[in-house]
């Protein structure tokens, strides 16, 4: 039979505020164990949260960049379980009234567009962390982690194949990375994932028996979870047999995915309204202040950087991956407008650096190794004919090594082209006289040595000769 | 001059003069702590070197020239509040070692003010009871009659004054836990507004109805308690920020004109007839000091203790998860992680905490929540609505505290609905979140107090205060004191 996957995701990105959304503890990751906890995040006795007010400001960026109503009403609530990395024995959540409701998100598969629709966005605080296997039997609790912010984005199941999965997933990251609300890191735990998945007889109105995945740690690791996942249950159904509704987990080693529990021993977490916090009022100016201050989001973007700079949609689609090399681009363009070469440099070498110094681990890129300034300046001295493309790529290597400007650089090495002709043509004169023997081989027919003759000369020029020029001259000279 | 028979003015005046030091005062307190409490038990933990090195600071801090009411005061603190390098129990064995890492806000701020703090009051466990019966360490008697109890849960507070044992003591109040108390013992006790006070630091049992207050041997003495403690505190989101008025300095105002209500439903079959002759005759003391009296209806009144138990267990269930064997308190070692849990908190919890944590886990449970909590919510609302719409023509209203004098020790621990009982006359006044206050009002032929009860409208303790005021002014039941051991 034929089927269709239904799939909806359930993300959680750690927010990239300074400090935990109910106590001033840091949130920086990375620090000694419990070094950052204090009564609150720590769960003392009568220890009382108090709302950090940057972390709705992040949520209600999210919710406008995603085209979500902003509930200028909502409500904390407890969800209850026992674990040790929970020292309350409750998690603050949102459950009933969440901050964000509706929204979507526009994902690009196969060349076709398509909206997975958001059921809600809303805060919570993050848990701590156990640590097994480090001290003999006993296991550790880390608890810098706990009350970390994190956003629940949860998605409609309008997904239909791990490629769409995984667009959903990307296009998401890149949102709040240009919200600068989430650094998006999928190995560190601060971009995570859980997959409903279920599949229907296609046509079929009714949604098959959902099954929850967890344990994805990449982006491909999402898309082979759910590959695998909607194959198993496919086989499942077409070996005649039941599928049941529970938790899997993926296992990366092996690549399946794992029963971890079923609905019979799912938690009952007992929610119910969080009595030590107020509800949540969020003023119609609240929200105004922080509709002002969105960026520019990356469709937008991108389509603006085809229709402004003419540039073709490959190249704005890379350019617009991160808001910081966009920034960067539109400095340099500004400068001088060349977009096209602009845009070579920077999806070519520029970015080539970046990867190599792993900058772009970073949410945004401070220290570029050559300002866009400058690099605009470069490519100017390559449009004015004043060094060639092959000098400029020593230019350019230069100026990350030293810091120099083009100008700087061009001068103090003496690199300009050579488009005088008389020059280059003495040039050619004394290469031909050296290599008689090639000369008569090259007019018997054997073009192929036109090149060797362009190198001879090059080098004769220490390559500032002017390529066009160079190349022009050398032909009429041997064709004579 | 005995000095623990002095209260809180008294002993204030005689420091201001320098007629006493505090050190003078707190030896004398800790001498009788020593010869009484063998019999009384009011104190878990009794801290006389802390004590009298903070007196003989306060005793400087004055020679410096500080002045102020509590400067020097020994005071008692009810051991759900944290106290910073002192054990706090919370009356219960699961926190039996537990040392404080941190002051509660209300701590802090009775230490700024320069009082004294002796000890921590026995209490039931978590707040949870209307005895102290229920304390995992030891029972507190009632001083009047040891074979009584003292009412709770903050039993120990209000024994602790009963006996002199020290000038005033910090409670907390759920759903009358320092006015019941406060009643059984013949002292006055105060449950502020939900927000007055700040509840950081306070071991959670029922988060929304939580509040702390103060007790002591008189009006003037919880007015002077309280008004160090009150006050917006940016730790705890749910209080608020209102200035606090200077509660003393209003007391003597008078009650004329005042419009008191007299609930009907507050008046009910089984209650002790003693009781209710000795309420009837203070609401004529109040009419005689200028008060117009009126009665007026609660209806949803039956509610109120069901309505209680749903909420109150409710949030108990959550606020007690996190006492778990893993960060600190006791741990009952296991082989694997569920059987630590279940064998930390079977040994750790008393029954009745147990009992709660179940009925509450209930209540929120999945196909229960509409049924239960949710509904409780509901008829929490109507009964915030009736106390609204009596004080739309009343100023404070006036009941009973208790529906009868101290049982004994035993009498009711086998029958929880039969203590249950002992709040229907508190336990509204904490889900509408109102400021209530008991003071005595006669005593029964046993010869144990009764307390009378005198409710306001949200944050208008001065009106509640000065009522009482009045009231004590007019009488001579808060002279009569404890005597013997």
């Amino acid at each position: 039979m034929e089927y269709e996957p239904v799939i909806g995701l359930e993300v959680h990105a750690e927010l990239l505020t300074q400090s935990k959304v109910f106590c001033a503890c840091s949130t920086k990751f990375g620090a000694p164990p419990n070094q950052h906890t204090c009564p609150v995040c720590l769960g003392m006795p009568g220890s009382l949260p108090v709302l950090n007010r940057r972390v709705v400001e992040f949520a209600i960026r999210a919710g406008l960049a995603t085209g979500c109503q902003i509930a200028r009403y909502s409500r904390w609530a407890r969800k209850n379980y026992f674990y040790p990395d929970l020292p309350k024995g409750y998690q603050i959540s949102q459950y009933e009234l969440p901050l964000c409701l509706g929204g979507a998100v526009e994902i690009e598969v196969d060349g076709a567009s398509k909206r997975v629709r958001l059921t809600r966005i809303h805060m919570e605080e993050d848990t701590g962390k156990n640590i097994h296997d480090a001290h003999g039997d006993a296991s550790l609790v880390d608890f810098n982690r706990c009350g970390v912010p994190l956003l629940e984005i949860v998605s409609e199941p309008d997904i239909r194949s791990a490629q769409e999965a995984s667009a959903y997933l990307r296009k998401l990251r890149i949102i709040l990375q240009y919200l600068e609300i989430c650094d998006g890191n999928m190995e560190e735990g601060s971009f995570r994932c859980d997959a409903n998945v279920s599949i229907r007889p296609l046509g079929a109105a009714t949604l098959g028996t959902k099954v929850e995945i967890k344990n994805m740690n990449s982006f491909r690791a999402v898309e082979r979870a759910v590959d695998y996942e909607i194959k198993r249950q496919r086989e499942v159904l077409d070996g005649g047999g039941r599928l049941v509704q529970e938790t899997r987990l993926w296992d990366p080693d092996r690549e399946v995915t794992r029963s971890m529990r079923t609905k019979e021993f799912a938690d009952d977490y007992r929610y119910f309204p969080e009595p030590d916090l107020l509800p949540l009022e969020v003023s119609d100016d609240w929200v105004a202040e922080v509709r002002r201050t969105l960026p520019e989001l990356p469709d937008t973007r991108r389509q603006r950087f085809v229709r402004e700079f003419g540039l073709p949609q490959y190249d704005a689609e890379v350019l617009t991956q991160r808001k910081d090399v966009s920034d960067y681009y539109e400095a340099a363009v500004r400068q001088y407008r060349n977009p096209k070469a602009l845009s070579n440099w920077i999806m070519g070498d520029l970015l080539r650096l970046i990867r190599e110094r792993k900058l772009d681990t970073a949410l945004v890129i401070h220290d570029w190794p050559v300002a866009p300034e400058r690099l605009a300046a470069m490519v100017e001295l390559i449009d004015s004919g004043e060094i060639s493309g092959k000098i400029a790529k020593a230019v350019f290597d230069e100026m990350v090594a030293t810091g120099k400007t083009a100008v700087q650089i061009v001068s103090e090495q003496g690199l300009t082209q050579i488009s005088d002709e008389g020059t280059i043509l003495a040039a050619i004169e004394q290469v031909i006289a050296a290599n008689a023997d090639k000369v008569a081989q090259y007019r018997a027919g054997k073009d192929k040595l036109f090149g060797f003759f362009v190198g001879q000369v090059m080098k004769a020029t220490q390559g500032k000769a002017n390529p066009q020029k160079l190349s022009e001259l050398l032909r009429a000279k041997l064709d004579a | 001059m005995d000095l623990t028979t002095l209260t809180i003015d008294e002993a204030a005046a005689l420091l201001a003069r320098r007629q006493i030091s505090s050190i003078e005062l707190t030896s004398a307190v800790m001498d009788r702590i020593r010869s009484s409490e063998a019999w009384v038990h009011s104190f878990i933990t009794v801290t006389e070197e802390v004590a009298l090195e903070r007196a003989r600071a306060a005793d400087e801090r004055r020679a410096r020239g500080e002045a102020g009411v509590l400067l020097g005061i020994p005071v008692g603190i009810k051991d759900v509040i944290l106290t910073k390098g002192i054990r706090t129990t919370a009356g219960s064995k699961i926190l039996g070692q537990f040392i404080a890492p941190y002051n509660a806000t209300v701590t802090e701020r009775l230490l700024q003010a320069g009082a004294v703090c002796v000890g921590k009051t026995n209490c039931d466990e978590f707040a949870m009871g209307s005895s102290t019966e229920n304390s995992g360490f030891m029972i507190t008697r009632n001083p009047w009659d040891l074979e009584r109890v003292p009412g709770g849960s903050s039993g120990g507070s209000a024994s602790a004054v009963a006996a002199r044992q020290c000038l005033g003591t910090l409670g907390t109040d759920t759903g009358g836990s320092i006015r019941q108390p406060a009643a059984c013992c013949g002292v006055v006790g105060i449950k502020p507004t939900y927000g007055r006070v700040s509840r950081y630091g306070v071991v959670a049992y029922a988060s929304s109805l939580d509040q702390v207050g103060p007790m002591a041997n008189n009006v003037a003495g919880c007015a002077h308690l309280l008004a160090a403690i009150a006050g917006h505190d940016p730790r705890d989101s749910t209080s608020v920020n209102r200035c606090v008025p200077d509660y003393a300095a209003q007391l003597d105002a008078g009650i004329k004109g005042l419009r008191v209500g007299i609930p009907r439903e507050y008046f009910v079959e089984g209650m002790q007839p003693e009781v209710e002759k000795a309420v009837r005759a203070a609401v004529s003391t109040l009419e005689k000091l200028g008060a117009q009296v009126s009665e007026v209806s609660l209806p949803h009144t039956d509610y109120a203790v069901p309505t209680y138990y749903v909420i109150a267990t409710a949030e108990a269930s959550s606020n007690l998860a996190r006492y778990d064997g893993i960060k600190y308190g006791l741990r009952q070692d296991a082989e694997s992680l569920l059987t630590m849990y279940q064998r930390t908190r079977a040994t750790g919890f008393g029954s009745e905490v147990k009992r709660r944590i179940m009925l509450g886990t209930y209540v929120l449970s999945a196909g229960y929540y509409d049924a239960y909590y949710l509904k409780a919510q509901k008829v929490r609302t109507l009964i915030r609505r009736d106390f609204a719409d009596v004080f739309a023509t009343q100023d404070v209203i006036v009941t009973p505290t208790a529906p009868t004098t101290a049982f004994r020790i035993g009498e009711k621990t086998s029958d929880p609905l039969q203590m249950y009982l002992s709040d229907i006359f508190t336990i509204s006044i904490n889900l509408a979140g109102l400021p209530g206050i008991s003071l005595p009002c006669g005593f029964d032929a046993q010869g144990l107090p009764i307390g009378l009860q005198i409710v306001g409208r949200p944050f208008e303790e001065e009106t509640v205060l000065r009522a009482a005021y009045a009231y004590e002014q007019a009488t001579e039941w808060h002279e009569r004191r404890v005597s013997g051991f």
